[in-house]
Protein backbone atom coordinates (compact mmCIF):
# COMPACT_ATOMS: atom_id res chain seq x y z
CA UNK A 1 0.00 0.00 0.00
CA UNK A 2 0.83 4.03 -0.73
CA UNK A 3 0.71 6.07 1.87
CA UNK A 4 -3.02 7.26 0.67
CA UNK A 5 -3.56 4.01 0.90
CA UNK A 6 -2.56 3.39 4.47
CA UNK A 7 -4.02 6.75 5.76
CA UNK A 8 -7.29 5.50 3.63
CA UNK A 9 -7.84 1.91 4.78
CA UNK A 10 -6.77 3.05 8.72
CA UNK A 11 -9.18 5.87 8.75
CA UNK A 12 -12.04 3.27 7.41
CA UNK A 13 -11.83 0.78 10.75
CA UNK A 14 -12.98 3.70 12.43
CA UNK A 15 -16.41 3.88 10.42
CA UNK A 16 -18.88 2.06 12.28
CA UNK A 17 -22.26 0.26 11.18
CA UNK A 18 -24.51 2.68 10.37
CA UNK A 19 -22.59 5.92 10.25
CA UNK A 20 -23.66 8.69 8.18
CA UNK A 21 -20.42 9.63 6.74
CA UNK A 22 -18.85 13.15 4.35
CA UNK A 23 -15.70 12.06 2.98
CA UNK A 24 -13.66 15.28 1.71
CA UNK A 25 -11.92 15.52 -1.66
CA UNK A 26 -8.41 13.75 -2.18
CA UNK A 27 -7.46 10.63 0.65
CA UNK A 28 -10.50 11.07 2.35
CA UNK A 29 -12.63 10.11 -0.59
CA UNK A 30 -10.73 6.65 -1.16
CA UNK A 31 -11.87 5.95 2.17
CA UNK A 32 -14.99 4.53 1.16
CA UNK A 33 -12.96 1.77 -0.94
CA UNK A 34 -11.90 0.27 2.42
CA UNK A 35 -15.34 -0.22 4.21
CA UNK A 36 -14.92 -3.46 5.55
CA UNK A 37 -17.61 -5.61 4.07
CA UNK A 38 -20.77 -6.18 6.30
CA UNK A 39 -21.16 -2.82 7.55
CA UNK A 40 -23.20 -0.69 6.29
CA UNK A 41 -21.86 3.12 5.85
CA UNK A 42 -24.13 5.64 4.40
CA UNK A 43 -22.06 8.55 2.31
CA UNK A 44 -23.44 12.00 2.31
CA UNK A 45 -22.12 14.69 -0.12
CA UNK A 46 -22.52 17.95 0.73
CA UNK A 47 -23.48 18.98 -3.01
CA UNK A 48 -27.02 16.86 -2.00
CA UNK A 49 -26.93 13.69 -1.90
CA UNK A 50 -27.62 10.85 1.18
CA UNK A 51 -26.28 7.54 -0.38
CA UNK A 52 -23.45 8.60 -2.59
CA UNK A 53 -22.12 5.63 -4.62
CA UNK A 54 -19.36 4.88 -6.84
CA UNK A 55 -18.56 7.32 -9.93
CA UNK A 56 -19.80 6.46 -12.79
CA UNK A 57 -19.33 7.18 -16.58
CA UNK A 58 -22.56 7.57 -18.01
CA UNK A 59 -24.86 10.08 -18.68
CA UNK A 60 -26.30 11.60 -15.58
CA UNK A 61 -27.30 14.93 -13.88
CA UNK A 62 -25.65 13.46 -10.31
CA UNK A 63 -21.95 15.24 -9.06
CA UNK A 64 -20.32 14.21 -5.91
CA UNK A 65 -19.17 17.24 -3.75
CA UNK A 66 -16.13 17.17 -6.39
CA UNK A 67 -18.18 17.77 -9.14
CA UNK A 68 -17.35 14.14 -11.13
CA UNK A 69 -20.54 12.13 -12.47
CA UNK A 70 -21.23 9.88 -9.46
CA UNK A 71 -24.60 8.05 -8.51
CA UNK A 72 -26.75 7.81 -5.66
CA UNK A 73 -27.81 4.54 -3.78
CA UNK A 74 -31.02 2.30 -3.36
CA UNK A 75 -32.84 3.96 -0.74
CA UNK A 76 -30.82 7.48 -0.94
CA UNK A 77 -32.53 11.02 -1.22
CA UNK A 78 -31.34 13.68 -3.37
CA UNK A 79 -31.80 17.11 -0.88
CA UNK A 80 -31.16 21.00 -1.25
CA UNK A 81 -28.04 22.33 0.25
CA UNK A 82 -29.93 24.14 3.01
CA UNK A 83 -31.19 20.43 3.73
CA UNK A 84 -27.92 18.98 3.27
CA UNK A 85 -26.38 21.55 5.52
CA UNK A 86 -28.90 21.02 8.28
CA UNK A 87 -27.37 17.57 7.89
CA UNK A 88 -23.81 18.73 8.59
CA UNK A 89 -24.17 21.74 11.22
CA UNK A 90 -27.06 20.35 12.87
CA UNK A 91 -24.95 17.25 14.34
CA UNK A 92 -26.53 14.63 12.14
CA UNK A 93 -23.23 13.58 10.31
CA UNK A 94 -21.65 10.63 12.44
CA UNK A 95 -18.03 11.21 10.71
CA UNK A 96 -16.26 13.93 8.72
CA UNK A 97 -13.10 13.24 6.97
CA UNK A 98 -11.43 15.67 5.44
CA UNK A 99 -7.47 16.61 4.22
CA UNK A 100 -5.78 19.29 5.73
CA UNK A 101 -2.47 21.73 5.54
CA UNK A 102 -2.25 21.99 8.99
CA UNK A 103 -3.24 20.34 12.38
CA UNK A 104 -2.07 21.26 15.90
CA UNK A 105 -2.38 19.59 19.12
CA UNK A 106 -5.39 21.36 20.37
CA UNK A 107 -7.57 19.91 17.52
CA UNK A 108 -7.56 22.87 15.35
CA UNK A 109 -7.50 22.87 11.65
CA UNK A 110 -5.87 24.92 8.78
CA UNK A 111 -7.51 23.69 5.21
CA UNK A 112 -8.46 26.27 3.12
CA UNK A 113 -6.22 29.15 2.51
CA UNK A 114 -2.56 30.05 2.01
CA UNK A 115 -2.82 33.89 2.48
CA UNK A 116 -0.83 35.48 -0.96
CA UNK A 117 -0.64 32.39 -2.54
CA UNK A 118 -3.53 30.03 -2.56
CA UNK A 119 -7.17 30.97 -1.53
CA UNK A 120 -9.54 28.11 -2.82
CA UNK A 121 -11.71 29.02 -0.38
CA UNK A 122 -13.34 27.23 2.29
CA UNK A 123 -16.25 25.60 0.91
CA UNK A 124 -18.18 23.02 2.70
CA UNK A 125 -15.68 22.15 5.39
CA UNK A 126 -15.86 24.93 8.40
CA UNK A 127 -19.61 23.62 8.72
CA UNK A 128 -18.39 19.88 8.38
CA UNK A 129 -15.44 20.08 11.30
CA UNK A 130 -18.05 22.69 13.24
CA UNK A 131 -21.48 19.98 13.11
CA UNK A 132 -19.90 16.24 12.58
CA UNK A 133 -19.64 14.51 15.74
CA UNK A 134 -16.89 13.18 14.80
CA UNK A 135 -14.22 14.99 12.53
CA UNK A 136 -11.22 12.80 11.28
CA UNK A 137 -7.87 14.81 9.70
CA UNK A 138 -5.99 12.53 6.98
CA UNK A 139 -3.33 13.84 5.80
CA UNK A 140 1.08 13.32 5.04
CA UNK A 141 2.70 13.68 8.04
CA UNK A 142 5.03 16.15 6.33
CA UNK A 143 5.32 18.43 3.37
CA UNK A 144 9.04 18.24 2.27
CA UNK A 145 10.43 17.29 5.55
CA UNK A 146 7.91 19.85 7.39
CA UNK A 147 5.91 18.58 9.86
CA UNK A 148 2.33 19.10 9.88
CA UNK A 149 1.20 18.15 13.10
CA UNK A 150 2.12 21.22 15.38
CA UNK A 151 1.74 22.87 18.32
CA UNK A 152 -0.56 25.73 16.85
CA UNK A 153 -1.12 26.41 13.33
CA UNK A 154 0.39 28.83 11.69
CA UNK A 155 -2.41 29.17 8.64
CA UNK A 156 -5.33 31.00 9.37
CA UNK A 157 -7.96 28.22 10.83
CA UNK A 158 -10.63 25.94 9.40
CA UNK A 159 -11.97 25.49 12.69
CA UNK A 160 -10.76 26.05 16.39
CA UNK A 161 -10.57 22.66 18.52
CA UNK A 162 -12.76 20.55 16.35
CA UNK A 163 -10.03 17.58 15.12
CA UNK A 164 -10.85 14.41 17.05
CA UNK A 165 -8.30 12.22 15.24
CA UNK A 166 -5.47 12.63 12.95
CA UNK A 167 -4.67 9.69 10.99
CA UNK A 168 -0.97 10.14 9.04
CA UNK A 169 0.91 7.65 7.06
CA UNK A 170 3.14 6.82 9.91
CA UNK A 171 0.85 7.07 13.23
CA UNK A 172 -2.88 7.66 15.01
CA UNK A 173 -2.86 10.73 17.12
CA UNK A 174 -5.98 11.26 19.40
CA UNK A 175 -6.90 14.58 20.24
CA UNK A 176 -7.72 14.75 24.06
CA UNK A 177 -8.27 17.57 26.92
CA UNK A 178 -4.51 17.37 28.29
CA UNK A 179 -3.14 17.27 24.91
CA UNK A 180 -2.42 14.85 21.77
CA UNK A 181 -1.90 11.57 22.62
CA UNK A 182 0.03 9.16 20.07
CA UNK A 183 -2.23 5.58 19.66
CA UNK A 184 -0.87 3.78 16.97
CA UNK A 185 2.12 3.51 14.45
CA UNK A 186 2.77 2.02 11.56
CA UNK A 187 5.62 -0.53 11.62
CA UNK A 188 8.10 0.90 9.10
CA UNK A 189 8.76 3.41 11.34
CA UNK A 190 9.59 3.87 15.64
CA UNK A 191 8.03 5.83 17.93
CA UNK A 192 11.46 8.06 18.01
CA UNK A 193 10.56 7.96 14.37
CA UNK A 194 7.35 9.93 14.37
CA UNK A 195 7.82 12.14 17.68
CA UNK A 196 11.39 13.33 15.05
CA UNK A 197 8.54 14.03 12.62
CA UNK A 198 6.24 15.83 14.57
CA UNK A 199 6.21 19.49 15.82
CA UNK A 200 3.46 19.06 18.32
CA UNK A 201 3.91 17.93 21.97
CA UNK A 202 3.40 14.39 21.59
CA UNK A 203 1.74 12.65 24.72
CA UNK A 204 3.07 8.58 24.50
CA UNK A 205 1.28 6.09 27.09
CA UNK A 206 0.34 2.42 25.70
CA UNK A 207 1.44 2.79 21.83
CA UNK A 208 -0.19 0.04 19.15
CA UNK A 209 0.75 -1.26 15.56
CA UNK A 210 -1.23 0.58 13.16
CA UNK A 211 -4.08 -1.14 12.92
CA UNK A 212 -5.04 -3.06 9.34
CA UNK A 213 -1.85 -3.31 8.07
CA UNK A 214 0.27 -5.80 7.34
CA UNK B 1 -50.11 30.30 -15.67
CA UNK B 2 -46.77 31.95 -15.61
CA UNK B 3 -45.15 33.78 -18.06
CA UNK B 4 -42.76 32.48 -20.23
CA UNK B 5 -40.70 34.89 -21.51
CA UNK B 6 -38.48 35.03 -24.87
CA UNK B 7 -34.56 35.66 -24.88
CA UNK B 8 -35.11 39.25 -25.72
CA UNK B 9 -37.59 39.98 -22.81
CA UNK B 10 -35.24 38.17 -20.53
CA UNK B 11 -32.49 40.95 -21.79
CA UNK B 12 -34.38 43.55 -21.29
CA UNK B 13 -34.86 42.55 -17.51
CA UNK B 14 -30.71 42.75 -17.22
CA UNK B 15 -29.28 46.03 -15.42
CA UNK B 16 -25.76 46.97 -14.55
CA UNK B 17 -24.64 46.95 -10.98
CA UNK B 18 -27.50 43.79 -10.41
CA UNK B 19 -27.17 41.70 -7.58
CA UNK B 20 -27.33 38.70 -9.50
CA UNK B 21 -27.99 35.06 -7.56
CA UNK B 22 -27.21 31.84 -9.76
CA UNK B 23 -28.01 27.85 -8.81
CA UNK B 24 -25.79 25.01 -9.41
CA UNK B 25 -22.88 23.35 -7.59
CA UNK B 26 -19.53 23.73 -10.27
CA UNK B 27 -22.09 24.24 -12.77
CA UNK B 28 -23.99 20.86 -12.05
CA UNK B 29 -27.20 22.54 -12.00
CA UNK B 30 -26.47 26.20 -13.49
CA UNK B 31 -28.68 27.56 -16.11
CA UNK B 32 -25.93 28.08 -18.89
CA UNK B 33 -28.71 29.34 -21.53
CA UNK B 34 -29.84 32.66 -18.43
CA UNK B 35 -25.67 32.85 -18.76
CA UNK B 36 -25.43 33.33 -22.28
CA UNK B 37 -27.93 35.69 -22.84
CA UNK B 38 -26.28 37.93 -19.36
CA UNK B 39 -23.15 37.75 -21.79
CA UNK B 40 -25.01 38.66 -24.49
CA UNK B 41 -26.45 41.58 -22.77
CA UNK B 42 -23.05 42.90 -21.98
CA UNK B 43 -23.93 44.27 -18.13
CA UNK B 44 -21.22 45.17 -16.30
CA UNK B 45 -20.82 45.48 -12.80
CA UNK B 46 -22.79 42.67 -11.32
CA UNK B 47 -22.36 41.38 -8.03
CA UNK B 48 -22.56 37.21 -8.29
CA UNK B 49 -23.69 35.23 -5.68
CA UNK B 50 -23.29 31.32 -6.40
CA UNK B 51 -21.58 28.39 -4.94
CA UNK B 52 -18.60 28.61 -6.44
CA UNK B 53 -16.63 30.51 -9.27
CA UNK B 54 -17.67 28.13 -11.81
CA UNK B 55 -15.28 27.29 -14.63
CA UNK B 56 -13.63 29.74 -16.61
CA UNK B 57 -15.63 28.09 -19.80
CA UNK B 58 -18.29 27.19 -17.59
CA UNK B 59 -21.09 28.73 -15.24
CA UNK B 60 -20.74 31.97 -13.67
CA UNK B 61 -16.91 31.44 -14.35
CA UNK B 62 -17.97 32.59 -18.28
CA UNK B 63 -19.36 35.93 -16.89
CA UNK B 64 -16.07 36.66 -14.40
CA UNK B 65 -13.82 35.80 -17.84
CA UNK B 66 -16.11 38.38 -19.75
CA UNK B 67 -15.87 41.04 -16.92
CA UNK B 68 -18.79 41.90 -16.10
CA UNK B 69 -18.63 40.88 -12.28
CA UNK B 70 -17.69 43.27 -9.59
CA UNK B 71 -18.18 41.16 -6.65
CA UNK B 72 -18.34 37.45 -6.44
CA UNK B 73 -20.20 35.88 -3.17
CA UNK B 74 -19.03 32.44 -3.28
CA UNK B 75 -18.13 29.40 -0.87
CA UNK B 76 -15.34 28.48 -3.06
CA UNK B 77 -13.07 29.39 -6.41
CA UNK B 78 -10.83 26.96 -6.40
CA UNK B 79 -12.19 25.48 -9.94
CA UNK B 80 -11.55 28.89 -11.51
CA UNK B 81 -8.24 30.77 -11.81
CA UNK B 82 -9.16 33.48 -13.47
CA UNK B 83 -11.07 34.47 -10.02
CA UNK B 84 -7.58 34.58 -8.52
CA UNK B 85 -6.09 36.30 -11.24
CA UNK B 86 -8.47 39.08 -11.08
CA UNK B 87 -8.18 39.56 -7.52
CA UNK B 88 -4.40 39.27 -7.42
CA UNK B 89 -4.93 42.76 -9.71
CA UNK B 90 -7.85 44.14 -7.21
CA UNK B 91 -10.50 43.74 -10.36
CA UNK B 92 -12.89 42.13 -8.58
CA UNK B 93 -14.00 41.87 -5.04
CA UNK B 94 -14.44 38.35 -3.25
CA UNK B 95 -16.95 37.88 -0.11
CA UNK B 96 -15.83 34.35 0.64
CA UNK B 97 -18.80 32.18 2.96
CA UNK B 98 -18.98 29.28 4.33
CA UNK B 99 -21.05 26.78 2.01
CA UNK B 100 -23.82 26.08 4.36
CA UNK B 101 -23.60 29.68 6.24
CA UNK B 102 -24.55 31.22 2.39
CA UNK B 103 -27.48 28.84 2.02
CA UNK B 104 -28.47 30.02 5.35
CA UNK B 105 -28.28 33.19 4.72
CA UNK B 106 -29.93 33.39 1.96
CA UNK B 107 -33.16 31.27 3.53
CA UNK B 108 -32.95 34.04 5.86
CA UNK B 109 -33.72 36.87 3.32
CA UNK B 110 -36.34 34.66 1.25
CA UNK B 111 -37.82 34.07 4.79
CA UNK B 112 -37.93 37.18 6.39
CA UNK B 113 -35.68 36.70 8.62
CA UNK B 114 -32.73 39.49 9.80
CA UNK B 115 -30.25 37.15 9.82
CA UNK B 116 -28.90 33.20 11.27
CA UNK B 117 -26.74 32.43 14.35
CA UNK B 118 -24.21 30.00 13.45
CA UNK B 119 -21.23 28.63 15.06
CA UNK B 120 -19.32 28.03 11.69
CA UNK B 121 -16.45 30.33 11.53
CA UNK B 122 -15.95 31.09 15.08
CA UNK B 123 -12.10 31.68 16.18
CA UNK B 124 -11.29 31.76 12.39
CA UNK B 125 -10.95 35.07 9.75
CA UNK B 126 -14.53 34.38 9.28
CA UNK B 127 -15.79 36.26 12.52
CA UNK B 128 -13.76 39.30 11.73
CA UNK B 129 -16.11 42.67 11.98
CA UNK B 130 -18.95 40.32 13.16
CA UNK B 131 -21.28 40.18 16.26
CA UNK B 132 -20.72 37.38 18.45
CA UNK B 133 -23.83 36.37 20.37
CA UNK B 134 -24.38 34.33 22.88
CA UNK B 135 -27.56 31.69 23.31
CA UNK B 136 -28.10 29.16 26.36
CA UNK B 137 -24.39 29.41 27.00
CA UNK B 138 -22.93 28.47 23.55
CA UNK B 139 -21.24 31.43 20.85
CA UNK B 140 -22.77 32.09 17.21
CA UNK B 141 -21.66 34.53 14.68
CA UNK B 142 -24.67 36.54 13.53
CA UNK B 143 -24.63 36.56 9.92
CA UNK B 144 -26.90 38.98 7.97
CA UNK B 145 -29.59 37.89 5.44
CA UNK B 146 -28.39 37.75 1.65
CA UNK B 147 -30.82 38.79 -0.99
CA UNK B 148 -30.59 39.51 -4.63
CA UNK B 149 -32.13 41.48 -7.78
CA UNK B 150 -32.36 38.91 -9.46
CA UNK B 151 -32.28 34.82 -9.31
CA UNK B 152 -31.44 32.62 -12.20
CA UNK B 153 -32.63 28.99 -11.85
CA UNK B 154 -31.33 25.88 -13.19
CA UNK B 155 -31.76 22.01 -13.34
CA UNK B 156 -35.66 22.53 -12.96
CA UNK B 157 -38.39 20.68 -14.27
CA UNK B 158 -41.39 23.04 -14.65
CA UNK B 159 -44.75 22.47 -15.07
CA UNK B 160 -47.42 24.98 -17.11
CA UNK B 161 -48.33 26.43 -13.81
CA UNK B 162 -44.62 26.93 -12.70
CA UNK B 163 -43.80 25.19 -10.16
CA UNK B 164 -40.95 23.54 -10.28
CA UNK B 165 -39.06 20.34 -8.97
CA UNK B 166 -34.89 18.95 -9.47
CA UNK B 167 -33.54 16.82 -11.46
CA UNK B 168 -31.32 14.82 -9.35
CA UNK B 169 -28.07 16.70 -7.88
CA UNK B 170 -29.08 19.79 -10.13
CA UNK B 171 -31.16 20.80 -6.65
CA UNK B 172 -28.91 22.34 -4.62
CA UNK B 173 -28.84 26.06 -4.42
CA UNK B 174 -32.09 26.66 -6.64
CA UNK B 175 -34.42 26.29 -4.47
CA UNK B 176 -33.28 28.73 -1.73
CA UNK B 177 -32.44 31.00 -4.42
CA UNK B 178 -35.81 31.14 -5.96
CA UNK B 179 -37.09 32.69 -2.60
CA UNK B 180 -34.93 35.13 -2.23
CA UNK B 181 -35.14 37.56 -5.51
CA UNK B 182 -37.15 40.13 -6.99
CA UNK B 183 -37.27 38.61 -9.92
CA UNK B 184 -36.88 34.69 -10.18
CA UNK B 185 -35.96 33.43 -13.65
CA UNK B 186 -35.94 29.44 -14.72
CA UNK B 187 -34.34 28.21 -17.05
CA UNK B 188 -36.14 24.64 -17.23
CA UNK B 189 -34.31 21.27 -18.39
CA UNK B 190 -37.77 19.72 -19.15
CA UNK B 191 -41.15 21.22 -19.15
CA UNK B 192 -44.12 18.66 -18.53
CA UNK B 193 -47.69 19.86 -18.07
CA UNK B 194 -48.48 18.88 -14.44
CA UNK B 195 -45.84 18.26 -11.96
CA UNK B 196 -47.85 16.13 -9.03
CA UNK B 197 -48.49 18.41 -6.51
CA UNK B 198 -46.93 16.25 -3.69
CA UNK B 199 -43.71 16.36 -5.78
CA UNK B 200 -42.84 20.35 -6.11
CA UNK B 201 -40.21 21.46 -4.27
CA UNK B 202 -40.41 25.29 -5.49
CA UNK B 203 -44.05 26.23 -5.70
CA UNK B 204 -45.14 28.65 -8.74
CA UNK B 205 -45.47 31.83 -6.63
CA UNK B 206 -41.77 31.94 -6.34
CA UNK B 207 -41.46 31.87 -10.02
CA UNK B 208 -41.65 34.67 -12.21
CA UNK B 209 -40.32 33.61 -15.66
CA UNK B 210 -39.25 31.12 -17.45
CA UNK B 211 -37.13 31.14 -20.26
CA UNK B 212 -39.48 29.69 -23.75
CA UNK B 213 -37.25 27.37 -25.60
Amino acid sequence: MNEKEIIASRIALELCDGDLVNLGIGIPTMVADYVPEGKHVTFQAENGIIGLGPLTEEETNIVNAGGVKATIKKGGAFIDTVTSFTFIRGGHIDVTVLGALEVDQEGSIASWIIPGKKVPGMGGAMDLVTGAKKVIIALKHTNNGQSKVLKKCSLPLTAANQANLIVTEMAVMKVEKDGLHLLEVHPDYSIEDVIKATEADLIINDVQKMKGVN
Amino acid sequence: MKKFIKKNEFINLLKDEMTISVGGFLTNGTPEKLIDLVIESKVKDLTIICNDGGFEDKGVGRLIVNNQVKKLIASHIGTNPYVGKLMQESKIEVELVPQGTLAERIRAFGAGLGGILTPTGLQTIVENGKQILEVKGQKYLLEEPLGADMALIGGAMADDNGNLKYSQTMRNFNPVMATAAEIVVVEAVKRVSEIDPEDVITPFPFVDYILED
